[in-house]
């Protein structure tokens, strides 16, 4: 019945609405409820009923008062005139016998998010913040930062923000959880004015109640905890002791949060053994994260990547767990490729190459380049590992797989720069996959290495010219300067046999190529060739620089930053959170009070266009969500 | 923190939206609903930043769960509560489907804005949340449990269980249960092979009692090893363990017992694998491909595997198989998931059953090659453990000192057994 409810798209809904909403049946009322909050979900706008609703407010049935709570949250803010009357009930529920009602009422207030209700707000949030009832006092306590982010003055004047700082002694550590993440909140509301000061005195008390919170209550407080600066090193190293029974806590989060609380404390505990200590008691629950959930395997996966930037040797060991499963996500795959990388040693590369070669015969296009790009990186970083990882590549090559002989073709010419005349002899098998490779930048890189080690090959003069042969086709223009690079270096290596070959390049190039870049090329050589041909071979024959790794690490200041936020979305981007997260402290740099009201009314406008214009992008003076349809 | 919690349908319609702050729009579930669910490409992340919005998401059957944030949220926190949400989901309608959604909707807002305040995870614990947020409407009165006791519970130190719970008879049941993953490579050798243990317990103790129960671990078994003597010597090396302080999966039963998950473990030295696969798998040019396949099984020969399913996957263009099993089983060939499911529905101890088949191939037009993904495995052994873990011994200590009795029971499952061919 009630997916009928939302399936019902009638005209003139609302009208029928009203008139069941003002029933003398109970059951119909109640059903009408219902039926406005199943509207209001898929995004029909039922404000229009505000007063309708608002008069069944007044009833003992826990139902349809949440569902009213409810509607009130989501229309409060454009009646807010309306509101006012509902305000009674309100009030009256925060006096109840039912602590449960008293909660839903205070926690539903603070969310009307309306500046004419804070007035009524007032009294009941301070009997609340007293309660005897510790359920209606942590949920009072959140409500000062809902007021707080209405109205800081408010907040403030009616000293809501003290009686939370004093709630920290509280003697109910669901309580206390909730006041650490109120207190947070405001702090980051103000822009760092000192709501909130950590000392040593609360630092125990969190420590204390850390031990019988919920899961939720300790990862804020363990949060509150990184920004602490501890007196001396005994105390970061009693807060870190103390909390390392943490680690083995069966949520992810809360093994996170640990992590980056011990990475942060580093700097301040010195004693080398503890230091160690901590890794290593870091390992197997970070290990234990892969075992979790697909989503936050990746978010475990992409703080791996950054701890072992801070702790290369960390996992070392441990290389096989990070093997790729079958059946796991890509986004998985793609990020434990980047840790087994990342860990891997001289020891264990052998493994980990066959490993890799397993994943270039997967399907996924993109996995199968990263992998073959893993491999390379492999036998740059290791050279007795490049023997090894060149024959796996051209095993790879020999299963004339498209995409596979493509990227191997790229990631060779690196390994064969990096390991001059070492591998020759596979050179002249690379030359019979030429008709697999179409894609530019491989057909450049495999032009690359014929040029180069044209001496190697027997019948360079045939494969370059039978390249040639598409040379005006070419549409990229990489390929046309590779093919006019290795004519030139053919010709410099064997000057007779490569004499007809250059001549016809270099003149097609310059006659016929639509492209400027390489009829400019081409006459450069040709100008040299003629003037001075030892010129011209100190130019194109020149020992090349050695290739590097790429650097994949982070910078260390943001790297430091990062780690800092471990577990959070910045971690996940592996971006800093000033880049995407906008503060409210700052928003138009006006000061906080004055600019409530405005934003107001500026939101409203914005609510109208949107609604106009089907989506919007949610906040003004920020960037903007771009939408492409 | 959390901004808006949204649940969406398969095409992304918005079945349950809920808002918890203000600085986000009802209007953002379109936002999501472009970038992510109707996007063409597939997904890359389950978390999606566009300008200063976050959206984290994990998708369960023809679901999406999809959390909002403006700030820097902590996104482990984020998943860790949706999955948790999901559990009280189904803990509540038994299963979680656009159905079940549709059908529960208003529970599902009153759960909503119990487990979450201003955006922040409050209590999720289902015991406690079933004692307040019911099925059934309660009037504010006729509440039939003190409210008292209610926010008591949903605050106290120990949110997971009342303390007035009294049985006749005072039992305890222990299981251990098991899954073996394993990654086996073509050539036969073990690239990865872990367990993950779950010990759960299924409780009709009275009062509030502390049990105490202790494992075969080699770190409790080396200290006291000496004094204690135990005969067979064997000890098990748990790389890691965690602890549950609260009821997970709990389930108020009507006859009111409590199950949960009192602790979970992984082992990674000397894994017992259950099962020994010896595939040979050739391609016989572009037309066929020849399979043939041993299965062992390696424990004792007094216990039984069930539910054995073995899949061999076959390539996509595979037209006709002959199949042959010698030894117990049948198997039959699956063109929907491309492979040949061979389910063995007892298989002994010590005992071994081999499949051979031939499979024809249709000519196809553009030749792909084949990715050859691994052959899996599925089973259940009973009184087994993969990692060698025994529960040592399960003491109850309660104020009134009632007689107990307590069982323990062993199983091994399948949790990710893949061959690699």
């Amino acid at each position: 019945m009630k997916a009928k409810v939302l399936a019902a798209l009638r005209k003139g809904e609302n009208y029928e609405l009203k008139t069941e909403l003002n029933s003398e049946y109970r059951e119909r009322r109640k059903e009408a409820v219902r039926r406005v909050i199943a509207n209001m979900t898929v995004g029909k706008d039922v404000s229009g009923l505000f007063t309708d609703v608002l008069k069944n407010m007044q009833t003992d049935d826990l139902e349809i008062k949440k569902l009213i709570y409810l509607y009130l949250i989501n229309y409060a803010k454009t009646q807010p005139d309306l509101v006012i009357l509902a305000v009674n009930t309100f009030v009256k529920d925060t006096e109840d016998s039912n602590p449960l009602i008293r909660a839903l009422a205070i926690r539903t207030m603070g969310c009307l998010h309306v500046p004419e209700v804070l007035d009524y707000l007032c009294d009941p949030l301070r009997t609340c913040l007293k309660d005897p009832n510790p359920y209606v006092r942590k949920t009072a306590v959140m409500c000062v930062a809902k007021v707080f982010e209405l109205n800081a003055a408010v907040a403030e004047e009616n000293g809501f923000v003290d009686a939370v700082r004093e709630s920290l002694s509280d003697s109910n550590s669901m309580v206390v959880a909730n006041v650490v993440s109120a207190l947070a909140e405001m702090n980051e509301m103000e822009g760092g004015r000192g709501i909130w000061r950590l000392d040593t005195s609360t630092v125990g008390k969190l420590l204390t109640a850390v031990n019988e919170c919920t899961e939720w209550g300790q990862i804020a407080i363990l949060e509150a905890l990184v920004d602490y600066r501890p007196q001396d090193e005994k105390e970061a190293e009693n807060i870190c002791e103390r909390l390392l029974p943490r680690l083995q806590h069966a949520n992810g989060s809360v093994v996170l949060s640990t992590v980056r609380l011990l990475l942060t404390y580093e700097k301040y505990v010195k004693r080398a053994d503890l230091l160690q200590q901590f890794s290593k008691k870091m390992v197997p629950p970070l290990v234990t994260l892969l075992s979790s959930e697909p989503e936050i395997q990746y978010v475990a996966l992409r703080n791996i990547n950054l701890i072992l930037q801070r702790q290369p040797k960390l996992l070392s060991k441990e290389i096989r767990v990070f093997f790729c499963k079958y059946n796991d996500p890509v986004y998985v795959k793609y990020e434990k490729l980047d840790v087994l990388v990342r860990i891997c040693s001289e020891r264990n590369v052998e493994p980990l190459l066959n490993e890799l070669k397993e994943y270039a015969k997967e399907v996924d296009v993109d996995f199968v380049r990263h992998a073959v790009q893993a491999i390379s990186r492999l036998a740059i970083k290791y050279d007795s590992a490049a023997e090894r990882a060149v024959k796996v590549l051209t095993d790879l090559i020999s299963t004339k797989v498209e995409y596979v002989v493509q990227e191997s073709m790229i990631v060779l010419k690196d390994i064969f720069r990096r390991y001059p005349q070492r591998f020759d002899g596979v050179i002249a098998t690379l030359c019979e996959y030429i008709d697999i490779v179409d894609k530019p930048e491989a057909m450049a890189a495999l032009i690359w290495i014929i040029g180069e080690y044209s001496e190697h090959i027997t019948n360079v003069g045939n494969v370059l010219s039978g390249m040639f042969e598409g040379f005006l086709e070419q549409e990229d223009e990489s390929v046309q300067l590779a093919l006019v690079n290795a004519a030139v270096k053919y010709f410099l290596k064997s000057p007779q046999q490569g004499q007809a070959l250059v001549l016809k390049a270099l003149q097609t190039a310059t006659e016929k190529c639509a492209n400027p870049d390489v009829r400019d090329r081409a006459y450069i050589y040709w100008r040299l060739l003629s003037a001075d041909p030892e010129a011209a071979r100190s130019v194109a024959l020149v020992d090349k620089p050695p290739v590097e790794l790429e650097n994949v690490n982070l910078p260390d200041s943001l790297l430091q930053e990062l780690v800092k936020e471990l577990g959070c979305v910045s971690s996940v981007l592996q971006k800093p959170a000033r880049l995407f997260v906008y503060k409210r402290a700052e928003k138009a740099g006006l000061p906080r009070h004055a600019e409530t009201v405005g934003s107001e009314a500026d939101e409203e406008t914005t609510t109208s266009e949107a609604a106009a214009g089907g989506v919007d992008t949610t906040n003004e003076g920020e960037p903007e969500l771009l939408i492409s349809f | 923190m959390l901004s808006a919690v949204f649940i969406y349908n398969q095409k992304g319609e918005v079945l349950i939206s809920r808002l918890y702050r203000h600085d986000v729009k009802r209007s953002v579930a379109d936002v999501f609903r472009i970038h992510v669910i109707s996007s063409p490409t597939p997904v890359r992340s389950p978390v999606t930043t566009l300008g200063s919005t976050s959206f984290f998401h994990i998708r369960y059957e023809n679901l999406w769960l999809c959390a909002v944030t403006k700030n820097n949220a902590n996104a482990a926190l984020v998943f860790e509560f949706l999955y948790r949400l999901l559990g009280l989901g189904f803990s509540y309608f038994g299963r979680f489907d656009e159905e079940a959604v549709k059908n529960n909707f208003v529970l599902i807002y009153e759960l909503l804005d119990e487990v979450l305040d201003y955006g922040y995870p409050q209590n999720i614990e289902v015991d406690t949340l079933k004692l307040y947020v019911t099925t059934e409407s309660i009037r504010s009165k006729t509440i039939p449990e003190p409210p008292q006791n209610i926010t008591m519970q949903a605050t106290g130190a120990t949110t997971w269980r009342r303390n007035d719970i009294q049985y006749k008879k005072n039992e305890a049941f222990v299981d251990v249960i098991e899954s073996v993953n394993l990654i086996l490579s073509a050539k036969g050798t073990v690239l990865r092979a872990d367990v993950q243990g779950q010990i759960v317990m299924r409780s009709f103790l009275s009062g509030m009692p502390e049990c105490k129960f202790g494992l075969n671990d080699k770190l409790v078994l080396d200290k006291d090893g000496g004094m204690s003597g135990v005969g067979d010597g064997e000890s098990v090396e748990i790389a890691d363990c965690q602890f549950h302080q609260c009821v997970r999966l709990g389930r108020f039963d009507t006859d009111r017992t409590i199950s949960f998950e009192l602790m979970r473990y992984r082992t990674t030295e000397n894994v017992n694998l259950p099962f020994k696969v010896l595939p040979v798998v050739r391609e016989m040019g572009k037309s066929r491909i020849e399979y043939e396949i041993l299965v062992k099984s390696n424990f004792n020969s007094k216990l039984s595997a069930t539910n054995v399913m073995i899949k061999v996957p076959t390539p996509p263009s595979a037209t006709k198989c002959r199949i042959k099993v010698f030894g117990p089983g049948k198997a039959k060939y699956q063109p929907e998931q491309n492979a040949i499911v061979w389910k063995i529905s007892r298989f002994q101890g010590l005992q071994e059953s081999s499949l051979t088949a031939i499979v024809d191939l249709a000519p196809m037009s553009k030749q792909v090659a084949w990715s050859r993904p691994p052959i899996s495995l599925d089973f259940q052994v009973l009184m087994f453990t993969a990692s060698g873990l025994l529960v040592r011994f399960l003491k109850v200590f309660e104020k009134s000192n009632y007689q107990s009795v307590k069982w323990v029971r062993y199983m091994t499952k399948a949790g990710s057994y893949e061959i690699r061919i």
